[in-house]
């Protein structure tokens, strides 16, 4: 009897290191798997270096983004006849280097996604697990509203949002926010429903874990591999309908160098300096790429599916 | 299947009404009224803009203009337009063949080369071809299609010089259009080069349009396939010694497009979307460019109306694609 009390304290910091190890363990299978997939790894790559490109903008890019050099308007890429080696890219029409936009750009595109990403996914699981957990009445209601939002084509939907709000970026982003939320809702509810009548949340229950915890800290966790998936294919449409707000002169304003404003103003020289339309949207192309291949492979990492094939 | 179908109408009508809030919120959430805006700097008397507003029901309390707005919806009326002056939903009647003509060209390229292009890559699963077919659909469905557009200016209107660069037919023809789909109105004309004319108009817009839902068509068909070609059935069919095209053809497709037909009819609002930004591209006098150029002008009814039509028809369709489903997969109705 003596020496009942220290063994609880011992079974807690063994089963801490268990926990800890197997955190580990599931890391270590998860990479595994990630890592199978190449396009995965290069995808991650490009965004990584994206990430740096955009946090180091002002040491990397040649210019200021928003100099105009007044001798050299519309200047052709470097390889081109008439290009010079100060602007690898060449100019845009107000003479301002595309090199340096477009690197700039980056931070746009990348501080869209997060946030766009961050209010839907907040707001997608807390009314997901509103939704799951408490059922009836509430569920039907918040359902409800998402499929009214899911009736409408999100850019349209997005479009009206910021004409009631006021053309910007910011606007945008919540308009973009909102209209991509009820994804996640639908995620976040489904995976509760799946999880709210196994044992382990009967247990946590009748342990006395009270409706917050359950939500949260029991059942959230175990449902969050679809989400991860769901955010980052959310992460590239945020990026392309944001660009796409900028194309329709809705989204970011000019002069701001965002890749969708930089291709609605360069619309105008199609014909004439294919580079100020070239570079912009291949911008755009190979962030959403790299974004779209990582998203492939966290699916075929996180899918237990997948795994067992 | 009587039951399921009400189910699926019972589920239908709430988002309806909740779709019309939206479109009557719309109006009332801007900034400003929405005769402010009309009269712009010059403004406007306020013993006018009362007459206005009592004209357009604007005065009444807000249940009641719901209520009107509701009512009027059906009765066909949707407001009307502040530029034209004509009724929103004549306009929206007028405009939404050229919007169909281009969304339908679509998805016919969508599904011819979608479906073909799954098929191909799940047979040969692994190989260089299909991860060539895979990274393509993968590009095609990362693409900012408002740049593809351009480039696809520039190369094929501004390089080549093989298509036009805008509208849905040479000024030259002028025809009456009792359908309203230029391909078919052309033929009709009899007139020499119309309908090549009209071809050549719609060949880029469409492939532009056609190139996200493609990407998706042939991702969805892939995967459904792979799935299907490692059930049992299949491994039969090919034990008693079927030739590789009749398992793939008959036994494995018919499956596998189960879930295909849902994801083609998903695509309605992509491709309901991607108009927005293809018509605006390419000047292509549709439903898209239609709203776009009304937001920009704040003609505000039209702006509502489109809302409202456009929702509808995507409810609709996928109301009908539920019931496909249903159809063919009687497991659906009977959960």
């Amino acid at each position: 009897m003596t020496n009942t009390s220290p063994a609880p304290k011992a079974d807690t910091s063994r089963l801490e290191a268990e926990s800890r190890n197997a955190t580990k363990a599931q890391l270590y299978e998860f990479w595994y798997y990630f890592s199978q997939n190449k396009g995965a790894v290069l995808g991650l790559t490009v965004f990584l270096l994206l990430v740096l490109m955009a946090v180091f903008a002002p040491l990397v890019a040649p210019h200021d983004p928003d100099i105009q050099y007044r001798d050299s308007f519309l200047v052709p890429p470097v390889w081109e006849e008439g290009g010079k080696a100060a602007f690898l890219l060449g100019t845009d029409a107000v003479g301002r280097d595309i090199l340096s936009r477009l690197i700039f750009g980056a931070r746009f595109s990348l501080f869209i996604g997060v946030v766009v990403v961050s209010i839907a996914l907040v707001g997608g699981i807390v009314l997901g697990l509103i939704a799951g957990y408490l059922r009836g009445a509430v569920d039907t209601f918040i359902m409800r509203i998402m499929d009214i939002i899911l009736a409408f084509p999100s850019l349209l939907l997005a479009l009206v949002l910021v004409a009631i709000l006021g053309p910007g970026l910011i606007n945008a982003m919540i308009a973009i926010a909102l209209v991509l939320q009820p994804h996640f809702v639908r995620l976040t509810r489904a995976a509760v429903m799946a999880e709210r009548s196994r044992d382990y949340v009967i247990a946590a229950k009748v342990a006395g874990s009270g409706h917050l915890r359950l939500m949260f800290k029991t059942i959230l966790p175990n449902c969050l591999a679809p989400l991860i998936v769901q955010a980052t294919l959310a992460f590239s449409n945020a990026i392309l309908d944001a660009a796409a707000l900028g194309f329709l002169g809705m989204g970011a304003q000019p002069p701001t160098p965002e890749w969708g404003t930089m291709l609605a103003e360069a619309r105008e020289f199609i014909l004439r300096a294919w580079w100020v339309v070239t570079f912009p949207g291949l911008a755009i192309l190979i962030t959403v790429l790299a974004i779209n291949l990582v998203g492939d492979g966290l699916r075929d990492a996180l899918d237990p599916k997948l795994k067992r094939s | 299947m009587l039951r399921f179908l009400l189910g699926r109408l019972g589920l239908l009508i709430p988002t309806f009404f909740g779709v019309t809030l939206v479109a009557f919120s719309f109006i009332r959430l801007l900034p400003g009224d929405p005769l402010d805006l009309l009269a712009g700097e010059r403004g406007i008397s306020p013993e006018r803009k009362a007459q206005l507003l009592a004209q357009m029901g604007f005065d009444k309390p807000l249940w009641q203009q719901y209520i009107d707005y509701v009512v009027g919806i059906f009765h066909g009326d949707l407001g009307t337009s502040f530029a034209s002056k004509k009724p929103v939903l004549d306009e929206f009647m007028t405009l939404f063949p050229a919007t169909a003509e281009l969304a339908l060209c679509a998805i016919i390229i969508a599904v011819c080369l979608g479906i073909p292009a799954g098929i191909f890559a799940a047979v040969k699963r692994g190989s260089i071809a299909d991860q060539a077919v895979m990274g393509t659909a993968l590009v095609g469905y990362s693409m900012p299609i408002f740049w593809w557009g351009l480039l696809l200016i520039i190369l094929f209107s501004g390089i080549l010089q093989w298509t036009p660069v805008s509208g849905r037919i040479s000024l030259l023809y002028f025809f009456p259009q009792p359908t309203g789909f230029m391909l078919i109105d052309s033929l009709l004309s009899g007139e020499k080069g119309a309908f090549v004319s009209a071809v050549r108009h719609l060949i880029l817009p469409s492939i532009v349009l056609a190139t996200i839902p493609l990407a998706v068509i042939a991702r969805q068909t892939r995967s459904a396939m792979l799935e299907v070609l490692g059930e049992d059935y299949v491994r039969t069919a090919r034990a008693k010694g079927l030739p590789p095209r009749s398992v793939i053809g008959l036994h494995a497709l018919r499956n596998a497009l189960i879930p295909v037909i849902t994801t083609i009819g998903l695509q309605v609002g992509v491709l309901l979307a991607g108009a927005i930004l293809t018509e605006t591209i390419f000047s292509w006098p549709g439903i898209g460019k239609w709203l776009v150029d009304s937001i920009a002008r704040r003609d505000y009814f039209v702006v509502q109306g489109g809302l409202l039509m456009i929702a509808a028809i995507i409810m609709l369709v996928n109301l009908i694609v539920d019931v496909l489903y249903g159809l063919i997969n009687p497991r659906i109705r009977y959960n």
